[in-house]
C-alpha cells in the first residue's frame, strides 16, 4: 500500500495515511452531526430553542483533544522528514543544474546528461544549482522535492529501491515553459549503470560541434529541439534545406530553409512566421548572434538529418 | 417609505444631501454608501477574475495547447491571482460588511473617520484600476504569479512594476481602513456595550484590523524594494545583483500569510452572526470565539515559514514553523465546534444564509484538514507547490471566505436594500454552487498528491481525468454563481419589500428600519446585556 520507490517514500505515505484517517473521522463525524442537528431541530411549532450558552467541560475537551492530535501529527511529520536532511557522507554525488527550461545532470569531469541515471540501492546526493531563476526539483514517486534557488546550495538525497523510470518535474514557477521543464530518473542495476557511465565518459571526450555549443549557450535549445520533438518553436531536426510554410504579410508562402532564410528568422523573427506558431514568441537576436556564430549554427544544422 | 411602525423616514438609499445623482454616491461619507460602492466594485472584479479562471480551466481540459499560448496562460493565472487576492478576498468582507454593519452592530452613527473612509475607497479604486491596466499597458500582462517571486519578477520583461504599484496602493487602502475600524471600535461603541457585550462580527473585524495595520506595511516596503531593484538595479533580492532571493520570500510571506487571516477572520465573523439568528439561540462559547479570533491573529504572524518548507531553509526553522502551524489550527477547530454547538438544540430555519454558512463549515473543514497535510513536514514535501495546495487554498479562500460572503449577502440583503430575494431560487443556486465547487476542487487534491505541480500550462497524461472533472466542475460552479447573481439583480429591480427583521435577529441591525436611515439610529441604544439574547436563559449575565 505504501510506496517503496525510495527509502523515504513509505515514511511519507504513512504520515499521509495517519493524517487523512484522522481528518476523515472528523470531517465525516462533524458533517453527519450537522445534518442530524439540522433535521432534528428544524423549526416547528411547539419546539422551543434551548438557550444554553456555555459548557466549560465540553469546551476543555474539544480544545485538548485537537491539541494532542495536532502535536502527534507534527511529531510523525517530523520523524518521517528528519532522514531527508541527513545525507550519508559516502553518497554518490550528482550536481543538478536547473535553467530555463531544462535539467542538466553533471556527473563531474565535464560529463553531463539530460537524464538522471542512478544505480539501484545506492544513496544519491543531488546538489541543486540554478543558473537563472528559482526552480523546484521534484520526483513525485520518491516523495522528494527541494527548490533550486540561485545563490543557494540546496540539496536532497535518497536511495532508489526499484528499477524503473520516474518523472522529474519543476515545481517552482519559472516562466514561459515551466510546465515543460521535465526530465526522467532512470534507476538501473549496477552493471547497466557502469556501462552507461562508460558511454557517457566516451561521449564527453568527443568534442561537440561548434554550432551546437553556440545554440546551447544562446538558449536556442529551450524552444527548438534537435531531436524532432515539438517545443515552443519548430524543431531543428531535418530543418536545413527543407521547404517551410510561413506567413509573411498575412499571406502564406513557401520558402526553402537556407542560410538567407535562417538569417532573416534570427534577426527579424516576426517578418516570416512558421505556420502554426504565434508572433512575438521569439525575440530578435540582432546584437546577440554574430554572423560567424550563425555560420557555425548553419553548419551544424546541416548535420541534423537522419 | 415607511418602516414597520409606520413612522416616516428617509433611507440612506434615498437620502438627498449636498450633491445629486451619481455624485451623491461618489462623494458620500456615509459608511453604508461607501460599503455599497465597495460591494459593486468588488462584485465586478470578482466576475472578471472568475472569467479568467474559467479560461484557464478551459485551457486545461486537454493536455497541450488547447485555446491559448503558454504566455497567455501564465499571464492569466497571475492576473487572476492578483485580482482575487488583493482586490477581492483581502479587503472584501471587511470593506463591504465591515463598513456597512460594523457601525450599526456597535450602535454608532458612522465610523470614526468618515472622510478617511472615503479616501480608502478611492485608493482602493485607483489600485484596482491600475491592476487591470497592467494587463493592457507596457509589454504584456505580468507573468510572475501573484507571489512575484524574485529573481523571475526582476527579470521578466512584462509589466511587473505597474502591477506591483497597484498592489502597493491597495495595501495603503487596507491600512487606512484598519486604523479607522480600530478607532471606531474603541471609541464609538454604544453606551453599555463593553467589549464582552460586542457582537462577534465586530470582534472579528477588530482582530483583522490589527493585522491590516501591523502586517501590510511589510508587503508595501517589499514591493517597493522590487520596484527599486527592477528600475535601478539595486541588489536586494536578485543574486545576479548580490541580493538574496530567499529574503524576498520571507518578507513576502510575513505579510501574505497573515493576509490569509485578514480574509478568513471576517468570514468567521459573518457566519458567527448567522448561526444564532437561524437557530434562535445564543452563540455557544462567546468568549472562546472572541478569544480565538485574537489568538489566530496573533499566532498567524509566526507561521509564514511554512510557505518555504522546500526553499532550503534550515532544519530548525522547518521544525519551528511546522509546530506553530499545527498550533494555529486549534483555535479554528474550536470555532467549528462552537458553531455546531450553537445550532444544536435550536429552532433551526434552513434559509439561504444558513445554507451558505453550513456550506462554509464543510468546505472550511476540508480546507483546514488538508492544511494539516501541508503542515506536517514529511507530507509537505510531496504536496508543496502542487495542485493540492491550489485546491487547499481555494477550499479556504473560496469555500471559506467566498461562501461566508455569499452567506452574508443573503443574510443582510433585505437589510441593505429593503427587499427580499426569491428564497427558492437562492436555494437551488446554492445546490449548484456547492456541487460545482466540490467537483472543481476535490480532484485537484487527488492529482496534487499524485504529483501534479501548480501553475502548469500542460500536464502529463495520468492527470487528465482529474483535470477534466475539475473543468466540468468549474462550469457548474460558474452556472451557479450566475444564478445567484441573476436572483439578486432581479430582486434589486422588482423584489418584494422586506420587513425590518425578516429572520428574527436580535443584534442591533435588526432593530432599525430596512434600508437603514442616514445615521442609523434616532436614539443611540443603551446596551444592558450580552448580544444574542433570544429569551430567558439561565446563564444570562
Amino acid at each position: 500500500m505504501f510506496s517503496e520507490a525510495s527509502n523515504v517514500s513509505a515514511g511519507v505515505d504513512k504520515v499521509f495515511a495517519f493524517i487523512i484517517i484522522i481528518s476523515l473521522i472528523f470531517l465525516i463525524g462533524i458533517s453527519v452531526f450537522i445534518v442530524y442537528t439540522l433535521v432534528r431541530f428544524r423549526r416547528k411549532k411547539g419546539l422551543k430553542a434551548m438557550q444554553f450558552t456555555d459548557n466549560i467541560k465540553l469546551e476543555i475537551i474539544w480544545t485538548v483533544i485537537p491539541i494532542i492530535l495536532v502535536l502527534l501529527m507534527f511529531y510523525y511529520g517530523w520523524i518521517a522528514f528528519a532522514p531527508m536532511r541527513k545525507a550519508p557522507p559516502d553518497a554518490m554525488q550528482v550536481k543538478v543544474i536547473g535553467k530555463m527550461w531544462e535539467w542538466i545532470f553533471d556527473y563531474g569531469n565535464g560529463m553531463t546528461s539530460k537524464e538522471l541515471v542512478i544505480p539501484l540501492n545506492k544513496a544519491v546526493r543531488l546538489d541543486l544549482v540554478s543558473e537563472d531563476v528559482n526552480h523546484g526539483f521534484f520526483i513525485p514517486a520518491f516523495r522528494v522535492k527541494e527548490d533550486v534557488v540561485p545563490g543557494y546550495n540546496n540539496y536532497m538525497w535518497f536511495i532508489p529501491q526499484y528499477i524503473g523510470n520516474y518523472e522529474i518535474l519543476c515545481t517552482q514557477y519559472c516562466g514561459l515553459l515551466h510546465s515543460n521543464m521535465m526530465s526522467k530518473v532512470r534507476v538501473v542495476d549496477q552493471e547497466e549503470y557502469e556501462k552507461w557511465y562508460a558511454d557517457l565518459e566516451k561521449a564527453s571526450k568527443i568534442p561537440e560541434a561548434e554550432g551546437l555549443i553556440v545554440l546551447r549557450n544562446t538558449g536556442c535549445l529551450a524552444c527548438h529541439s534537435i531531436d524532432g520533438s515539438k517545443l515552443v518553436g519548430p524543431t531543428f531536426k531535418d530543418f536545413y534545406g527543407s521547404e517551410r510554410t510561413v506567413i509573411a504579410n498575412n499571406t502564406e508562402t513557401k520558402v526553402i530553409a537556407d542560410d538567407a532564410f535562417i538569417s532573416r528568422s534570427v534577426y527579424s523573427p516576426d517578418a516570416e512566421i512558421a505556420a502554426g506558431y504565434n508572433k512575438g514568441l521569439m525575440k530578435s537576436y540582432t546584437d546577440v548572434l554574430k554572423e560567424e556564430d550563425l555560420k557555425k549554427i548553419n553548419d551544424y544544422l546541416k548535420t541534423l538529418h537522419e | 417609505m415607511a418602516n414597520q411602525e409606520g413612522d416616516h423616514y428617509i433611507s440612506y438609499l434615498d437620502q438627498q444631501g449636498k450633491y445629486r445623482g451619481l455624485l451623491a454616491w461618489l462623494l458620500s461619507t456615509d459608511h453604508k454608501r461607501i460599503g455599497l460602492m465597495y460591494f459593486y466594485v468588488i462584485a465586478t472584479f470578482f466576475f472578471i477574475a472568475v472569467s479568467l479562471g474559467l479560461l484557464m480551466r478551459t485551457e486545461l481540459i486537454a493536455p497541450g495547447e488547447t485555446i491559448m499560448s503558454p504566455q497567455t496562460y501564465n499571464g492569466l493565472f497571475t492576473v487572476h491571482g492578483i485580482i482575487m487576492i488583493f482586490i477581492i478576498v483581502i479587503p472584501g468582507l471587511s470593506v463591504v460588511f465591515g463598513n456597512f454593519f460594523l457601525p450599526i452592530l456597535i450602535g454608532a452613527k458612522d465610523v470614526a473617520f468618515p472622510k478617511l473612509n472615503l479616501l480608502s475607497f478611492y485608493l482602493f479604486l485607483l489600485g484596482a484600476i491600475m491592476a487591470v491596466l497592467s494587463q493592457f499597458l507596457g509589454d504584456g500582462p505580468p507573468d510572475t504569479g501573484w507571489s512575484f517571486y524574485v529573481p523571475y519578477s526582476v527579470e521578466s520583461s512584462t509589466n511587473v512594476i505597474f502591477a506591483l504599484t497597484a498592489a502597493f496602493i491597495l495595501g495603503f487602502s487596507s491600512i487606512l481602513t484598519g486604523i479607522n475600524f480600530i478607532v471606531t471600535i474603541h471609541r464609538m461603541r454604544a453606551p453599555g456595550m463593553t467589549f464582552m457585550r460586542m457582537p462577534l462580527f465586530p470582534w472579528s473585524i477588530y482582530a483583522t484590523a490589527w493585522i491590516q495595520v501591523l502586517a501590510t506595511p511589510i508587503i508595501g516596503i517589499t514591493l517597493l524594494m522590487v520596484v527599486a531593484e527592477r528600475a535601478f538595479s539595486i541588489g536586494f533580492f536578485d543574486p545576479a545583483l548580490g541580493g538574496d532571493p530567499i529574503l524576498f520570500q520571507h518578507l513576502f510571506w510575513i505579510y501574505s500569510h497573515p493576509a490569509v487571516y485578514i480574509m478568513i477572520l471576517p468570514a468567521m465573523g459573518v457566519v458567527t452572526e448567522i448561526f444564532p439568528t437561524f437557530s434562535q439561540k445564543p452563540v455557544f462559547g462567546y468568549t472562546a470565539i472572541a478569544i480565538s479570533s485574537l489568538t489566530i491573529a496573533f499566532i498567524g504572524y509566526f507561521v509564514w515559514g511554512h510557505h518555504m518548507f522546500t526553499s532550503g531553509t534550515s532544519y530548525f526553522s522547518r521544525l519551528f514553523f511546522s509546530l506553530l502551524t499545527f498550533l494555529v489550527a486549534v483555535p479554528s477547530a474550536i470555532k467549528v465546534f462552537n458553531w455546531v454547538a450553537t445550532m444544536y438544540g435550536g429552532s433551526i430555519d434552513l434559509k439561504p444564509p444558513l445554507l451558505y454558512a453550513v456550506g462554509f463549515i464543510f468546505l472550511f473543514m476540508i480546507g483546514g484538514l488538508t492544511g494539516l497535510i501541508q503542515g506536517a513536514l514529511a507530507t509537505n514535501i510531496q504536496v508543496h507547490d502542487t495542485a493540492f495546495v491550489v485546491a487547499h487554498f481555494h477550499y479556504i479562500i473560496f469555500g471559506g471566505m467566498g461562501f461566508a460572503a455569499f452567506a452574508g449577502i443573503h443574510y443582510w440583503y433585505p437589510k441593505m436594500f429593503g427587499k427580499m430575494y426569491n428564497i427558492r431560487f437562492a436555494n437551488i443556486a446554492w445546490v449548484v454552487i456547492f456541487t460545482g465547487f466540490n467537483l472543481f476542487y476535490f480532484p485537484q487534491l487527488v492529482i496534487g498528491m499524485q504529483g501534479m505541480p501548480r501553475r502548469y500550462f500542460d500536464y502529463l497524461p495520468q492527470f487528465k481525468t482529474g483535470q477534466v472533472l475539475s473543468t466540468i466542475g468549474s462550469y457548474i460552479l460558474v452556472t451557479g454563481l450566475l444564478m445567484m447573481l441573476i436572483n439578486l439583480l432581479a430582486t434589486r429591480k422588482k423584489g418584494k419589500t422586506a420587513p425590518a427583521n425578516p429572520w428574527k435577529g436580535v443584534t442591533l441591525e435588526w432593530q432599525i428600519p430596512s434600508p437603514p436611515p442616514l445615521e442609523n439610529f434616532d436614539i443611540i441604544p443603551e446596551i444592558k446585556r450580552r448580544p444574542y439574547f433570544f429569551g430567558e436563559s439561565k446563564n444570562e449575565k
